[in-house]
């Protein structure tokens, strides 16, 4: 079933996405079904495995569950320091 | 933003005020370091970059990160900071400090929270080069190099 998210996106995949913020609707059951939809759609090359994500700000786990309404914030691969 | 031990903030960092915060009558040792923007990263002339964070997140993450220092290498006091915005070559991008009672302890909390920093908080940085390109910073020998901590707790 189709859920609607509030997604935002940071650095490179704001730049990919051409937007910070965006409402999507998206047959995802799980943030790492999410992060594969949108990657297809903006077409980012980050692997999964170097990004991270979390899901009404807190930091979570790609094998989370999404549900409709939630705000998913997807980080690509982060550089401090 | 700030809570306790972690700021984020777009104003220059002054080590020598955040060092005074430190200050402690049982600290006979203090260990800082200042992470700063350099004029080449792999090869390429490098004349600005550019820091972005979540600041929530990146504050509340610094904060665990400081607070798992303490506990495990029984410092005094720690704190940490990390700019954004555009900095220039030679600008502290990042800073940490920590007093304790004894040496060893410092150097392992401070070498223990820049490490962690690096690759847990949400920061990113893109580099902007003398040739007119620029490109975000992926940071792989942060992820090859981040957790070799678990050695450095073993051998205490």
């Amino acid at each position: 079933m189709s859920k609607t998210l509030t997604v935002r996106y940071f650095a490179i995949f704001r730049e990919n996405a051409g937007t910070g913020e965006e409402s999507v609707s998206l047959n995802a059951d799980t943030a790492a079904d999410v992060f594969a939809l949108l990657k297809e759609r903006h077409g980012s090359n980050e692997p999964l495995g170097h990004c991270k994500v979390a899901i009404n700000g807190e930091m979570s786990h790609w094998d989370a569950t999404v549900a409709d309404g939630d705000t998913i914030l997807l980080f690509p691969p982060v550089a401090g320091g | 933003m700030t809570n306790n031990f972690m700021s984020v903030t777009d104003q220059v960092i002054d080590p020598d005020a955040l060092r005074d915060r430190l200050l402690d009558d049982a600290a006979g040792a203090y260990a800082s370091f200042e992470g700063w923007i350099r004029n080449v990263n792999d090869g390429l002339k490098v004349t600005r970059l550019e820091y972005e964070a979540y600041d929530p997140i990146a504050v509340s993450e610094g904060q665990r990160v400081v607070e798992e220092a303490i506990a495990r290498f029984g410092i005094l006091q720690a704190r940490c900071v990390h700019r954004t915005g555009t900095l220039e070559i030679g600008e502290c991008a990042v800073w940490v400090g920590v007093s304790s009672g004894h040496r060893d302890e410092a150097f392992q909390a401070c070498r223990y929270i820049i490490d962690e920093v690096k690759v847990r908080l949400p920061v990113w940085k893109k580099e902007y080069y003398a040739d007119g390109n620029s490109g975000w910073v992926n940071c792989e020998r942060c992820a090859t190099h981040g957790h070799s901590h678990e050695d450095i707790a073993a051998g205490q």
